[in-house]
């Protein structure tokens, strides 16, 4: 059985449900015939891939659907060998090249030059044109990037590019000035709120509006993380009500705790105790990155209005200090020994 | 199968075919290609505002003796198309193909490709054009390497070109054309005449635009010409890519020639307007800056997180990119009489921080919200 985020995905641009204003666009540069390349942008939930799915197949028909997966292998210059897998239809492909790491230029460069130096082989398609998809953009490197920037413009009667990103800081200025930026906003709440009242129609599930309401909130406007807690919610109850409880996701639990722990007692003990629990999480694969913001947002409701601006402060500088750095638990244990000292430092002052 | 090697009934087969199908074929292809491919600069003196560096290489081209040449400058001020415009002046259409060898960051560029490929070009004689063609085109006795996106190339690959480029220099012209000139490394830089492409002046810009939407048929808003160059900051592709980009949005994909009357009717209610511009280009609407800046005036401290981190969330939920928030918010506040100068050093050096940030790959939502609430506790006089 397939997942609601799966099932009640919309298929094309008419299914769409919010932003009108871009499906509409969409459409028209699709119909145009003149389709240019896209940077498509937003955070992730905010329904980027399905809104590309529904452009290609606006493009080319329903053939886009029938896709299989192609594994090949590259080789680099110095003759290391590297697998792919390529999500492929008769008229696109589908890459994220950062799966190859640091090489991701060989694929670039070979892949792209592949199918922008052979045409179209179906004589009735519809376009003359194949797309490229590439995921994750945002993370390759520049190298690769470099490596787009001609085949883009060479190439561009046989070959359309759309690149998804979760932020445009990291695509370079020349790529940015060759593409169309499209920006998919996430949804508001109120728009999550009749997308799980569609999909559990759908499903025959009665109607709960308050339940609806709060699942909306607590998926911080990401609609595939609220579709996902709503059908957790339908799973593990079986009469689901106004007030039934929203089960928080596994990790999510385990930084609450955390956070909990880290304000009762300000030890270096607490440090070693609460060293284990991130460690669990690091090797459960959360990011390093959401743990951080998680627990800092967290921890951020729970103390005082006059250190809030501080911690944040805190929580930026070892969050670049993560991403520059090479061990992640390094600077989570000392975001948590910082944030210690600064609350017990405040809590001295207020008693004298 | 006798066909097969009967080379003029081939030709001929070939050309009966073509005639049939070209016609449509060509038209197709200039429908769908980007305005930046339509409208590159065709000869030297179509090139927009670098008269400097045009007068210098029309005055080279007078004399047939062409140094190395090293273009650099920002992106989207036409060093490529100048280069590429140059080779046809020099060279006219069926010489360019043996006589200029691109390779740019798509090719493989490696230290061996330096020694392998652009040796054995260096190398190779040179054809010699018939009489007649050489009326048309100066022809000069040398061939051109251009090497697109430099800077990118490794610092080994760059020193194998040194010797490369001495050796034979009798036959061979290199064009290195780079974004940043200070990753070309000295020895290199030295062998070549510069020239520095700048950034192009407002007024060139726009002409260009405006003759571009001209010939395109489409109808700017009074004011959206303007946009589109403050959006693309002197990126003249950037301009041109936004302005095909907009004429797609509104519609404007017919080629003209059809009914001119209908044609009108339709245009007046489709212009490209600013906003549409400001929407593509990604440009952030001034309320919401503005709702930010107010949420970080100073009141007493609980507030201004509550309403800092409350528009930054929605900001980030929206998909607005950090690093043009980044942007506004610099011009919004810097430009604000209202606040100190004592205090705007201090804020500067914020958006220098995070601007690092950023581009390390942080957390956007986590930066933002650090550098409002930093230069909002500044601005509180702390």
């Amino acid at each position: 059985m397939a997942l609601l985020v799966d099932k009640h995905r919309p298929r094309s641009l008419d299914q769409l449900s919010y932003h009108p204003d871009l499906s509409a666009r969409l459409r028209s540069l699709a119909q145009s015939g003149d389709f240019p390349h896209l940077l498509v942008y937003g955070p992730s939930g905010a329904g980027k891939k399905t809104r590309i799915v529904a452009t290609l197949k606006e493009l080319y028909g329903p053939g886009v659907e029938k896709i299989k997966i192609d594994s090949r292998v590259f080789q680099t210059t110095s003759n290391r060998k590297l697998e792919f897998n390529i999500v492929a239809s008769i008229y696109h492909l589908e890459i994220t090249p950062s799966d190859v790491g640091t090489y991701d230029r060989v694929v670039v460069q070979d892949l792209l030059k592949e199918v922008a130096q052979t045409q179209q082989v179906d004589q009735s398609a519809r376009q003359r044109f194949k797309v490229v998809v590439i995921n994750e953009a945002d993370h390759l490197t520049r190298d690769a990037q470099a490596a787009l920037r001609r085949t883009m413009e060479k190439y561009s009667p046989n070959l359309r590019l759309i690149l998804v990103a979760n932020s445009t800081a990291n695509i370079i200025a020349p790529i940015r000035s060759r593409t169309l930026l499209v920006r998919v906003a996430a949804p508001t709440e109120a728009e999550i709120c009749d997308v799980l009242a569609k999909s559990g129609k759908k499903e025959g599930w009665p109607l709960a509006n308050e339940l609806n309401m709060r699942i909306a909130k607590e998926s911080g406007r990401n609609l595939r993380r609220a579709l996902l807690m709503y059908e957790a919610v339908h799973a593990q109850n079986e009469k689901v009500t106004d007030t039934t409880p929203i089960p928080p996701p596994d990790w999510d639990a385990l930084i609450g705790q955390v956070a909990k722990e880290i304000m009762e007692e300000h030890s270096p003990a607490r440090i070693l105790q609460v060293r284990a629990k991130l460690y669990d999480l690091l090797t459960h694969c959360i990011p390093p990155t959401t743990i951080l913001k998680t627990l800092t947002f967290k921890l951020v409701e729970m103390i005082d209005d006059a250190l809030k601006a501080d911690i944040i402060k805190w929580a930026a500088f070892y969050e670049h200090r993560i991403r520059t750095g090479t061990k992640v638990i390094f600077h989570l244990e000392a975001f948590v020994a910082k944030f210690m000292r600064i609350l017990e430092e405040y809590l001295m002052n207020m008693d004298f | 199968m006798a066909n097969f090697f009967d080379i003029k009934a081939r030709k001929e087969a070939a050309a009966a075919n073509g005639s049939s199908s070209k016609a449509p074929a060509t038209k197709e292809t200039t429908r769908s290609q980007p305005w930046v491919e339509k409208y590159r600069p065709k000869s030297l003196s179509d090139v927009t505002a670098q008269d400097h560096t045009i007068t210098v290489l029309q005055r080279t081209l007078q004399s047939s003796n062409l140094p190395h040449m090293l273009f650099y400058g920002p992106p989207g001020t036409g060093k490529t198309s100048t280069v590429l415009a140059l080779a046809k002046e020099l060279y006219g259409p069926e010489l360019i193909k043996t006589r200029v060898l691109e390779l740019n960051a798509s090719d493989e560029r490696g230290i061996s490709i330096v020694r392998e490929k652009v040796k054995d070009f260096a190398r190779m004689q040179l054809s010699n054009p018939s009489a007649e063609y050489r009326t048309r085109y100066p022809c000069p006795p040398y061939k051109i390497i251009v090497l697109d996106e430099a800077d990118s190339m490794t610092q080994d690959a760059q020193s194998a070109l040194r010797r490369t480029m001495e050796t034979y220099s009798k036959i061979t012209r290199f064009c290195l054309i780079c974004n940043y000139v200070t990753r070309i490394i000295d020895p290199l830089a030295s062998r070549c005449s510069k020239f520095r492409f700048k950034s192009l002046d407002q007024g060139n810009a726009k002409k260009r635009v405006e003759g571009i939407a001209d010939m395109e048929g489409v109808k700017l808003e009074d004011g959206a010409a303007d946009a589109l160059i403050k959006c693309s900051e002197g990126d003249l592709r950037k301009a041109i890519t936004f302005l095909q980009s907009a004429a797609r949005l509104v519609g404007e994909t017919q080629v003209k020639g059809d009914d001119e009357d209908a044609m009108d009717v339709d245009h007046d209610a489709k212009m490209v307007t600013v906003k549409i511009v400001e929407d593509i280009a990604g440009v952030i609407p001034e309320k919401t800056i503005e709702g930010l800046v107010k949420a970080m005036q100073p009141r007493s401290k609980g507030l201004v997180y509550e309403a800092v981190a409350n528009v930054v969330t929605d900001m980030i939920a929206d998909g607005w990119s950090a690093t043009q928030v980044i942007a506004q918010l610099y011009q919004s506040i810097i430009y604000n009489e209202a606040i100190p100068d004592i205090q705007k050093n201090k804020i500067v050096l914020l958006f220098s921080e995070s601007d690092k940030r950023l581009v390390d790959g942080s957390d956007e939502h986590l930066t933002i919200l650090d550098l409002a609430l930093r230069t909002s506790n500044i601005m509180a006089g702390a």
